[in-house]
C-alpha cells in the first residue's frame, strides 16, 4: 500500500462492463512528507474521498479485491483517507 | 520480502472495512548498510513494531491472505511479518 494525494476527478463514458458505475480519481503518489514520488495515476475510489485529500492505496491484483464485485481490471484502489501520519521531520536536502 | 525501516504511525477513520482495527506503519526500504533505497509505503503490522525498528515486510498478497486468515478478499499488500535484529552485510 502507498500514500497519495486526490488530484482530480476521470470522467469515462466507455469503459470495461466491471468498471461501470466505479468512481475514478487521480492520484498523484507520495512519500511520508507529501512530496511527489513517481507518475499520476488514475485509481478506483472506495471510500469517498474528495479532491485534495490525503489518501492510501492498494496495488496490483489486491486493488480488484476493494472493489464489489471484486472481478474487476482495476490495479489502483483508494482504500482508506488518512488523518494523519507521524512521519519525523523532513530530511534537509544535501547542498552541493 | 523487504527489509525496511518503520517511519511512524499513520492514521485513517474513514477506510475499507477490511482494515479495521488493523495497525498502518509507514515504512521506509533499506539498503544492507541500512541507507534508504526506493520510495516509503504503508503496510499493516503483525509483529508489534515500533518506530525506528528494522522489520521485514512482505509484500505478496497471496501471502498475506494466509498470514491475516481473514478470507481470500482481503485487500492488503504489505505486511509487517518480523522485527529483524541485524543484518550481516557481505
Amino acid at each position: 500500500m502507498y500514500l497519495g494525494i486526490v488530484k482530480g476527478t476521470v470522467v469515462a463514458e466507455r469503459k470495461a462492463a466491471g468498471l461501470e458505475g466505479k468512481k475514478l480519481l487521480l492520484v498523484q503518489p507520495v512519500d511520508e512528507h507529501g512530496s511527489a514520488v513517481g507518475d499520476i495515476q488514475a485509481a478506483v475510489d472506495t471510500v469517498q474521498a474528495g479532491d485534495g485529500d490525503l489518501v492510501y492505496l492498494v496495488g496490483s491484483r489486491e486493488a480488484a479485491l476493494a472493489c464489489d464485485p471484486w472481478f474487476v481490471p482495476v490495479d489502483a484502489a483508494i482504500v482508506g483517507i488518512v488523518d494523519g501520519v507521524e512521519a519525523g521531520p523532513k530530511p534537509r536536502k544535501a547542498t552541493p | 520480502m523487504r527489509y525496511c525501516r518503520v517511519v511512524g504511525p499513520m492514521w485513517a477513520s474513514v477506510k475499507h472495512p477490511a482494515y479495521a482495527g488493523r495497525t498502518l506503519l509507514v515504512v521506509q526500504p533499506l539498503d544492507e548498510h541500512g541507507g534508504d533505497a526506493g520510495a516509503s509505503f504503508v503496510a499493516v503490522d503483525t509483529a508489534q513494531a515500533g518506530v525506528g525498528d528494522k522489520v521485514l515486510v512482505l509484500t505478496e498478497g497471496n501471502g498475506v491472505r494466509q498470514i491475516l486468515k481473514a478470507g481470500d478478499q482481503v485487500p492488503i499488500r504489505s505486511v509487517i511479518v518480523g522485527v529483524v535484529d541485524h543484518v550481516e552485510p557481505a
